[in-house]
């Protein structure tokens, strides 16, 4: 295919085109953008894609002339995935061209010119949903991350903080992760924490209930700490028995307890340690 | 049939159960115990299920039961070893195993005992 006399004409209106094409863009970003990159952004995208165009690329956004557009092209998508731009928002980056082209060049021909652009535009979009997907699907491993920390307190003392709500799969992977540091690490004490927990219901007393009496098959004592007085009202009010569980208003008087079930001498491990 | 052994330390004895358990097998250990039990005067009962990876209700109340037996015999028992998942489902088949003391290993289980 050839493009007649457009590659030509847009070198020639270069600077202009890159003016109007930055004209359209900035529209849609509203401002959120310098329009210093957008403009550095376009021009070198508008370069590249003359340059390949000059070199006999055809219509085919993956031949080999196109390496530098496509490049520049992933780039700037991934940018506004990951900035959090909508997918018009991203599109209108490409599909901009046009606009700016028939503003710029008039009557000429440019059929074949814009094939190219909506190829480019919809090359955009794919990367653009590629990326937000790689964005997705790290935010979910690093939300199961934050999901289960069991951090060691004491020789013989762990502790598990709860930040955020609990469901059943949720309360199914801490029980696990729990039970294992348990038997990893040879602790008989383990304090669950739960003053990141937003509300305590029914269900999630039921999971603490059996994370507890699992535990204490194992044969290790867990101690519940971080019960707000609000929630201390909800338990009561539900009438949820904890029993014989011992339960602790801060993380530090949990500790307390457990170093006193564990007949530690504080101040004697320090003295030992800075020796 | 093979038979679980039953082994004397001192003032306790030792059961490690190493295989999956059959019904079978679990009678004849209940029926073990209770004898060697009386017959040693041991004062205590070490049940190591570290080698246990699956549960059912029948081998869960089989262990209430030994310690049951255990104690009308004046001996106490003590389950070690057990692994998170066999834990788990105890709980979810509603076996709290309530008066039975447990430790996380043999080593502590022994302390507990003495």
């Amino acid at each position: 295919m050839t493009f007649g006399n457009v590659v030509e004409r847009c070198r020639q209106n270069e600077s202009e085109l890159v003016r109007e094409w930055r004209e359209v863009v900035a529209r849609s970003l509203a401002g959120r953008l310098p329009a210093a990159l957008v403009e550095k952004e376009l021009r070198d995208i508008l370069d590249a894609l003359l340059g390949a165009l000059e070199a006999g690329g055809g219509t085919d956004p993956q031949a080999e002339p196109y390496a530098e557009v496509r490049a520049l092209l992933v780039e700037l998508s991934r940018d506004r995935a990951q900035q959090g731009f909508s997918p018009r928002e991203t599109a209108v980056s490409v599909f901009g061209l046009k606009e700016a082209v028939s503003k710029v060049l008039g009557d000429t021909d440019v059929t074949g010119f814009f094939r190219v652009i909506d190829e480019f535009g919809l090359y955009t979009f794919e990367t653009y949903t590629k990326a937000r997907e790689e964005v997705i699907t790290n935010q979910a491993e690093q939300l199961l991350e934050l999901a289960t920390p069991v951090v060691k307190l004491w020789d013989g003392v762990v502790a598990l903080p709860l930040v955020g709500t609990l469901d059943s799969a949720r309360a199914q992977v801490v029980m696990e992760k729990l039970l294992q540091t348990l038997v990893d690490t040879g602790s008989e004490h383990a304090i669950i924490d739960i003053t990141g927990v937003p509300a305590v219901d029914t269900q999630v007393a039921q999971h603490l209930l059996r994370t507890v009496v699992a535990a204490r098959l194992m044969g290790a004592e867990c101690i519940i700490s971080g019960i707000r007085p609000q929630i201390a009202q909800t338990i009561v009010a539900l009438g949820i028995e904890f029993g014989d569980i011992a339960t602790k208003a801060s993380l530090a008087d949990a500790l307390m307890l457990a170093l006193s079930r564990l007949d530690v001498d504080v101040n004697a491990e320090i003295a030992k340690r800075s020796r | 049939m093979e038979r679980i052994p039953v082994l004397k330390i001192g003032d306790t004895l030792l059961v490690s159960i190493q295989t999956d358990l059959h019904d079978q097998m679990v009678l004849a250990l209940q029926e073990d115990l209770a004898d060697r039990i009386a017959a040693t005067g041991a004062r205590g009962v070490l049940i190591d299920i570290s080698g246990l990876e699956i549960v059912d209700s029948f081998a869960g109340r089989m262990l209430a039961a030994i310690a049951g037996i255990s104690k009308i015999l004046d001996a106490e028992t003590v389950v070690v070893g057990m692994r998170p998942a066999v834990a788990i489902t105890l709980v979810e088949l509603g076996l709290s195993l309530n008066g039975i003391k447990t430790a996380l290993d043999v080593e502590r289980g022994l302390r507990l005992l003495s």
